[in-house]
């Protein structure tokens, strides 16, 4: 079996008594969506923290693509090829949608300290930015103010900003929150898609979404990773139906 | 072209056109004014990229002035005594020449920034601001305790410095020279404001965390917007001693690093030509508010008052109305 590309070992974070993570564990691999799911509170946005750069864990590493990243800070990690969308979406809000595509490929490009030349005319990072939001479907808004975008067309950029920075895994922190039904289900297809180009870590609430999408499925309680495996697996955990699902989830 | 565009070019033209007028009416007062407000527009110009395009709330700006400003008198004070600067392991002397006087005076500033904004970039808020202000203060009190140069009295310059082919002691002149370096330093920040590193430290200010989601530090970036900010306060403060032919520990004020915060705020926040339109704002205020009643700042107060209020964007704004998304 390869290597995984994103492996989680070990990693303890306490805040005083709390114990956000305790002993966690997982890897994502080649070409999986592997869904991490669990009560509010279970540590979710804690475990996304210290393996995108924001948090350094008390002890335990993470390793991308072979390498122990657990000292590097978030940029750092993203250079290498980690995507990070976030819960809450998280743009330039003054910026326009291409600026924010921009950013992103100037970001992944480097060379960010150039003075002179215009940014928004540099050939390369535009056709970068422009794929991303055709990705998504956005085009049409590319000169549209974030501010002024809807909430689920945030999210989608939210994605598409991910998208053009090629990576080599997606972090993804509930990218269906607050979409409604349809939106949902777009962004599910879209996902179905997107794991061909890099594997998905996804935190995600909605079920549907979750055991439609997810080739594994990690159930994070307290802290700890309670199972780990298909979803049919996690539907006959009787663990984490007792845990977390709830008995009228599993019919 | 936008009505920024035009507005831009409208107040790059009076501040031509007044001191010229001032020449024919033969009125040095007024150009000398006028020298004043292209010298005070160029260190909010350098602000303006630390707060306008980086959001630095930067209450120490005058740290740069007053560095830029002793760089020309300490030169100049050399150049009039004939005293070598240093002998050994060199031998540096004064100069009397504004080009190696203004390369000096930015790359003092320049470099004192890195130090400055190296230490205060790691802070933010509240604490940025009082750090910033902290070192100025620092830099104000050791000037008034270090006698070699003037201490608390300054070092005055009997000469204004030289620059080839002008008479720089002719009012005109001089303020030909600042307008000049005020025009090249509003293109280089236009420049700026829409290359990679413009838009990299606009998305700090609005969001650092996507900045860095992105593989960008937002601290690298802030520190060299600090720097080249802090560089053109310098230019501008050696620009101000050369004016008065004097300096003193007063550059160093925080009641200075205020004005160059309050012309910016007048004239627009993070507007190109805020800066200029702010300090002719400023100039004029003080002189004709100032000489109608002595506390014209309680006016100036009421004015900054409004502008904070109901008009986010400055004079330039209000003018001009919101920024157009630059693309």
């Amino acid at each position: 079996m390869t290597e995984p590309v994103l492996e989680i070992r070990d990693i303890r974070k306490a805040f005083g008594a709390l114990k956000a993570s305790d002993g966690i564990s997982l890897d994502l691999r080649e070409g999986e969506i592997h869904a991490l799911i669990g009560p509010n509170g279970a540590g979710k946005s804690t475990l996304i923290q210290q393996i995108a750069g924001g948090l350094r864990p008390d002890s335990g590493t993470v390793h991308f693509l072979g390498e122990d990243v657990t000292a590097l800070p978030a940029a750092a990690r993203a250079r290498m090829g980690l995507a990070r969308t976030f819960q809450i979406s998280s743009l330039a809000m003054e910026h326009t949608v291409l600026q924010n595509l921009v950013l992103g490929a100037l970001g992944a490009r480097g060379g960010v300290f150039r003075f002179f030349r215009p940014v928004m005319k540099d050939g390369a990072l535009l056709e970068a930015a422009r794929e991303a939001m055709a990705a998504v479907g956005l085009e049409e808004l590319a000169r549209t103010r974030v501010a002024d975008l809807s909430h689920g067309q945030r999210r989608q950029l939210e994605v598409a900003v991910a998208l053009v920075l090629k990576p080599r895994a997606f972090l993804m922190d509930e990218p269906m929150a607050g979409l409604g039904l349809e939106g949902s289900r777009q962004m599910t297809r879209f996902l179905d898609g997107l794991r061909a180009e890099a594997p998905i870590l996804l935190v995600e609430h909605d079920m549907d979404a979750v055991f439609a999408l997810a080739d594994r499925i990690s159930v994070l309680v307290y802290g700890r990773v309670i199972a780990t495996g298909t979803p049919r697996e996690i539907r006959a955990d009787s663990e984490v139906r007792r845990a977390y699902l709830g008995e009228e989830d599993m019919a | 072209m936008s009505r920024e565009a035009v507005l831009n070019g409208v107040i790059a033209l009076g501040l031509l056109a007044v001191p010229l007028w001032a020449w024919a009416a033969d009125e040095p007062f007024v150009i000398t004014l006028a020298t004043r407000v292209a010298i005070l527009a160029l260190a909010g110009v350098g602000l303006n990229i630390a707060l306008g395009l980086g959001g630095l709330v930067s209450f120490g700006h005058a740290a740069f002035f007053g560095i830029g400003g002793y760089a020309m008198g300490i030169l100049a004070s050399h150049a009039q005594s004939y005293e070598p600067l240093m002998e050994w392991p060199v031998l540096i002397e004064g100069t009397r020449s504004m080009p190696v006087i203004w390369l000096v005076a930015v790359v003092a500033s320049a470099l004192a920034a890195l130090v400055i904004g190296a230490l205060s970039l790691r802070t933010s808020g509240v604490y940025f601001i009082m750090i910033t202000l902290a070192f100025a203060q620092m830099l104000y009190y050791f000037t008034i305790s270090w006698p070699a140069y003037g201490g608390e009295d300054g070092l005055s310059i009997y000469l204004r410095n030289s620059f080839p082919g002008l008479n720089t002691l002719d009012p005109i002149q001089f303020f030909a020279i600042c307008y000049a370096i005020l025009l090249a330093a509003l293109f280089f920040t236009a420049r700026l404001a829409k290359s990679p590193f413009g838009l990299a430290l606009a998305a700090a200010r609005q969001n650092a965390a996507r900045v860095e989601a992105v593989g960008i530090r937002p601290y690298r970036v802030r520190l060299v917007a600090f720097v080249i900010s802090a560089a053109l306060t310098g230019l501008a403060g050696a620009l101000f001693a050369d004016l008065n032919r004097f300096v003193s520990p007063a550059m160093f004020g925080w009641n200075i690093s205020g004005e160059i915060m309050v012309l910016v705020i007048l004239g627009g926040v993070a507007r190109l030509f805020g800066p200029v339109a702010g300090a002719a704002l400023f100039i004029l205020l003080e002189n004709v508010l100032g000489g109608i009643s002595e506390y014209w700042q309680v006016f100036l107060g009421l004015l900054l008052l409004g502008v904070v209020l109901f008009a986010r964007g400055g004079l330039v704004g209000l003018i001009a109305g919101r920024e157009a998304t630059h693309d």
